[in-house]
């Protein structure tokens, strides 16, 4: 099923018309009514009359986090403060938070895209949706509410937390659709198995999950353990919240609600565009919201984007699934590379601690990548070959992931730097 | 058998200056008898094996001290401290077709012989072909009191 056809299934051209009216429309109320965008555009001496086509987006500056936590509280509203009917906001956890502010029609827009996910998602008004989104000043919660209700859908506004309630309303109401994090849905896995509910006690058919980076094996795992159709969804409090893009049925990237939501991918460095296919940060302009809309927010989400029919019938362009930030990105050759690729190596050789630190280099105009492995007992043998057999199956596994040739060092345990929270696991030496 | 088998103790070193220092003085200062030592070094990382006849407690200080261990079985043969005596014992092994991955030798004043130790990579393999060629295949007991 298909909530909004004639949106979803547009053909390019008359998407691409309609993507550009609305471009010139938002691009104008900023400038006229964010005092943040006037100074902004001005700045970089570029006015809305220069949005001729669609990617004149490319002449406007770009809209970073900083820049919405320094117009905190409500320095980014376009419309008057007595016009927003709601406010979220995102987490705050390394500073002040970033408001977002919704008129009416931004709440109904919100309700729009929600809607659609979820019946992209396989919902309709004969599912019982459980969601375990935490409401309040969080996104999660709210949006899925308002997309369950407008697809008459019930929903069961259980929030987050007190998994033994979940458990027990999952099964006591047969909650169909399951709407968390793909962690918690993990955790709701291993609790009902604890308590020897099976999935055929229970009535789930898909989940929606998101807030989170995650993988294909944690999908499988999901998939297996609680017998429903895991699917992915991406949105940011910054933009609107859940309902930015949702993966369909075909499990092969997420389609991005395109009329509302333009997205482009740069390059984190360069900050240059890149055309269709390459990998690099996904930026996003808000095209329809009234409240407070976004130009051009770096996401800092490493993506792909894939513009195309979809075998499920919709055009809306489609981004892979999520594979790192680029904040920790590194470029090693030309070629992305992510601290997480490395750890997933680790993880895949038994008895090895995945405690690693990663030094890039460029001694001889080359990259080069050296990883330092912890040695563990199991690594371990009286006898040389052994120890550099098993440096060289690393080095292989980590091959595998990144597609790198890389140098492995054994290290003696404990030796790795660790600090409180975020462990340093980059130290590049290039003077880039 | 059993009994002719040998313990060592393998640490594994880093490649980092003061590293067999460290470990060295970790033992010196719990008083730990080291019979023999060896170190095989590579440019990327180095490994120290010993002979020690209190392999547990030796085995939990380095690793309470955070060195990565490992215990496996050696043979010790005793030579005649003379030329050729080496050779003798590597003859023996060769002509049963045993491979011997490292070895190391010790001189002992007392008793007018070199001890060396040797890993073959099937240990009984290793000690039933130097017993039945007439090397003098030496008890952990005869290596601790020597
Ligand atoms: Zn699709």
């Amino acid at each position: 099923m298909i909530w909004n056809e004639e949106a979803e299934c547009r053909a390019a051209e008359e998407k691409e018309e309609l993507q550009l009216k609305r471009l010139q429309e938002v691009v104008k109320r900023a400038y006229e009514n964010v005092s943040y965008y006037k100074k902004a555009f001005d700045e970089v001496g570029v006015s809305p009359e220069d949005i001729q086509a669609l990617n004149d987006i490319e002449k406007l500056p770009f809209t970073s986090k900083t820049d919405l936590r320094d117009a905190y509280p409500f320095g980014m509203f376009a419309v008057s403060p007595d016009d927003i009917v709601e406010v979220h906001t995102t987490s705050g956890t390394t500073g002040k938070p970033t408001v977002s502010g919704y008129t009416q029609n931004d709440l109904d827009l919100w309700g729009e895209v929600m809607a659609r996910s979820l019946t992209m998602a396989g919902g309709d008004r004969t599912d019982r949706i459980q969601n375990c989104y935490g409401y309040g000043l969080f996104t999660g919660g709210l949006g899925v509410h308002y997309g369950a209700q407008k697809i008459g859908a019930t929903v069961i506004p259980i929030s987050a937390g007190n998994t033994m309630r979940q458990v027990e309303i999952m099964q006591d109401f047969g909650s169909s659709i399951l709407t968390c994090t793909p962690s918690y849905a993990m955790y709701l896995a291993e609790v009902l198995e604890e308590q020897g509910v099976g999935p055929d006690k229970l009535n789930l058919k898909a989940g929606v999950f998101g807030a989170e980076m995650w993988t294909e094996e944690m999908r499988e795992e999901i998939e297996k353990r609680l017998k429903l159709s895991a699917l992915n969804i991406y949105g940011l409090t910054e933009i609107i919240g859940p309902g930015v893009a949702q993966e369909c049925y075909k499990k092969d990237g997420l389609h991005i609600f395109d009329d509302h939501f333009y997205p482009e991918i740069i390059d984190p460095e360069s900050l240059k565009a890149l055309p269709h296919g390459s990998k690099g940060e996904l930026v996003l302009t808000t095209l329809t919201r009234e409240g407070m809309p976004v130009i051009r927010f770096r996401t800092r989400d490493i993506t792909t984007l894939r513009p195309g029919k979809c075998e499920c019938g919709r055009t809306l362009v489609k981004m892979d699934r999520i594979t790192g930030r680029s904040d920790d990105m590194l470029k090693i050759r030309g070629v992305i590379v992510f601290p997480s690729q490395i750890e997933r190596a680790l993880l895949k050789i038994e008895g090895l601690h995945p405690q690693y630190q990663i030094i890039v280099s460029r001694p001889h105009q080359l990259d080069e990548l050296e990883v330092q492995v912890e040695a563990s007992p199991v690594l371990f043998s009286d006898e040389v070959k052994h120890v550099e057999g098993v440096k060289r199956n690393i080095e292989e596994h980590i091959h595998d992931e990144i597609g790198l040739r890389v140098n492995v060092s054994l290290v003696e345990p404990q030796s790795l730097p660790r600090s409180e929270g975020k462990a340093v696991r980059v130290i590049d030496k290039r003077n880039l | 058998m059993f009994k002719m088998k040998l313990k060592q103790i393998s640490v594994f070193l880093e490649n980092r200056k003061g590293r067999l220092q460290k470990a060295l003085e970790v033992l010196g200062n719990a008083n730990v008898n080291i019979r023999t030592l060896s170190i095989a070094d590579t440019s990327e990382f180095g490994i120290l094996r010993m002979i020690v006849p209190d392999i547990d407690q030796v085995q939990s200080i380095l690793e309470e001290h955070n060195f990565v261990v490992k215990v496996n079985d050696v043979i010790a043969v005793g030579v005649p401290d003379e030329p050729g005596g080496l050779e003798k014992i590597l003859g023996i092994l060769n002509r049963a077709d045993i491979n011997v991955e490292y070895l190391y030798a010790f001189a002992e004043k007392k008793v007018e012989q070199a001890i060396v130790v040797l890993r073959t990579e099937n240990i009984d393999a290793g000690i039933k072909a130097l017993t039945e060629g007439g090397a003098s295949v030496l008890s952990s007991d005869e290596v601790y009191e020597l």
